[in-house]
């Protein structure tokens, strides 16, 4: 199978549909894991749910940045080439989304793009495969009622300590999606996380 | 024969990646007015062009949609926008509010409670709240960067220099989660409440300024007022003269040309909803006869 021009949604257009409106619950309901149902299959080291949502929001208009080890596969370059058609670029600050494939490769947040006062939007979706284990935390904010305690696959060294700088930032900062597993974890840049 | 199709939903699917990008961003920053490529759409702006791109890229074939206009599923924008969508989506279209996941609104938010599964799409002519104190978007923009806001208070209290009360009665100004100000779009004050803590999200399009924002679920939003002219909603003082209910929207409808006049609810899913229920208002004459 050429691992180029194989992969991409059966259905274009609903299999962007369906992955976005989960993408849009996960963001609209902080914590919540919505799942994914992708018949994407990019080559590897970029999980399906990494290629799925690329798939659904990157192409011409947004310059993507990848971690180092996706970069550096030609494989995953010449299929995001192919089906997204999205330009790399290597300024992290400069990337409307960055994909990045396991959290031992996620720079610091403040790294990317952060938007400014007058145009928040222009910020980096980070998009982050993850691994199983997970982290007991509260969340609060917009989108949860009164709040709401639950295990996330949370990155882990000082992660908690760097989203609640990226939470001082508002309405600057970057918003997180965590994908796993044919699931999708929304993480806006609204949401305060307290370890439980 | 084979003729050209329009893709599901009538927009391209790069128009429906752009737009998706800033509904997401819009969902982060909640009140925050999100510029996007508004396209040209198969109807004028001021129908709703931008709720339209919005319910577009959102819908998928499972999705029930309602659409309403000042509360009515039954009048020109309404009924055209939904035969819209059942030709360009093929979904399925209701009038009933808990039947539907999309309810695309034309200034009112139903009676019924919203609920989880729900988006609530508005259709927003004018979406920013500063515009008329300050016509410069250079200058407004700053300001909702500088969280600067004072200039809308001085406008609500000339309200109250002239009139004695707030007389802002639709669009009336709102701030999201303590942040943005924001134009609930021109909705009658009495919707605002609604908006707090909705269980449903709320995504707002406005097609010729081109921007989108929106008010994720259980989000605050507070009316904007002073502390001796605190907020207010409109109370009527009879009840619907179709189905007597009273805490709701009603509109005055003329009925002749002596000064007759009645109040009917202007959501009429909730009214034929409480009629067939056996509700009965003092002009409603005989029983309404079942849906067929």
């Amino acid at each position: 199978m050429d691992t180029t021009i194989e992969g991409g949604f059966a259905d274009l257009v609903l299999g962007a549909q369906s992955v976005f409106r989960a993408v849009m619950e996960a963001l609209a309901r902080p914590g919540s894991v919505q799942s994914i149902a992708s018949d994407a299959l990019p080559p590897a080291p970029l999980a399906p749910e990494l290629g799925a949502v690329a798939l659904t929001l990157c192409d011409h208009d947004t310059l993507v940045w990848l971690d180092p080890v996706l970069a550096a596969n030609e494989a995953v370059v010449a299929w995001l080439a192919f089906h997204c058609g999205a330009p790399l670029t290597s300024d992290i600050g400069a990337a409307a989304f960055a994909l990045v494939s396991d959290v031992a490769l996620l720079p610091a947040l403040d790294r990317f793009g952060q938007g400014t006062d007058e145009y928040p939007d222009r910020s980096t979706t980070v998009v982050l495969a993850v691994g199983a284990g997970t982290r007991a935390v509260t969340l609060k904010g917009p989108g949860i009622k009164d709040q709401f305690s639950t295990e996330l696959p949370l990155p882990g060294g000082d992660f908690i300590e760097q989203w609640a700088e990226n939470r001082t930032r508002f309405p600057r900062g970057v918003d997180l999606l965590l994908v796993r597993s044919g699931t999708v974890v929304g993480l806006p840049r609204t949401t305060r996380i307290s370890e439980a | 024969m084979n003729i050209a199709k329009y893709n599901f939903a009538y927009l391209d699917e790069q128009t429906k990646r752009m737009i998706r990008r800033a509904i997401l961003k819009a969902i982060a920053v909640p009140g925050y007015q999100v510029p996007f490529a508004s396209r040209e759409m198969p109807m004028p702006y001021g129908w709703g062009t931008g709720g339209v791109q919005v319910t577009a890229s959102i819908i998928g074939p499972n999705d029930v949609l309602k659409v309403i206009d000042q509360g009515a599923d039954d009048t020109t924008n309404a009924v055209s926008i939904r035969a819209f969508f059942a030709k360009v989506a093929q979904v399925e279209v209701t009038t009933h509010t808990e039947e539907a996941t999309i309810i695309q609104t034309r200034h009112r938010i139903p009676e019924a409670k919203l609920t989880e599964g729900q988006v609530l799409v508005y259709q927003v002519p004018i979406p920013e709240p500063l515009r008329f104190l300050e016509p410069r978007e250079t200058e407004t923009r700053k300001m909702h960067a500088l969280e600067e806001y004072g200039l809308m208070h001085v406008k609500l209290y000339e309200d109250i220099a002239k009139h004695g009360r707030i007389a802002t009665t639709y669009a009336y100004p709102v701030k999201v989660e303590g942040r943005y100000v924001m134009d609930p779009s021109p909705t009658p004050k009495f919707d605002n409440p609604k908006m707090h803590m909705s269980e449903a999200l709320q995504l707002f399009g406005a097609g010729r300024e081109k921007r989108i924002y929106a008010v994720p679920p259980y989000t605050e939003v507070v009316s904007l007022d002073f502390e001796d002219h605190p907020f207010e909603i409109q109370h009527f003082e009879e009840p619907c003269a179709l189905c007597g209910a009273t805490g709701v929207y009603l509109d005055e409808v003329i009925l002749d040309d002596k000064g007759g006049h009645m109040f009917v609810c202007s959501d009429t899913d909730n009214c034929e909803d409480r009629r067939e229920h056996g509700h009965r208002g003092k002009l409603a004459g005989h029983a309404l006869e079942a849906a067929e």
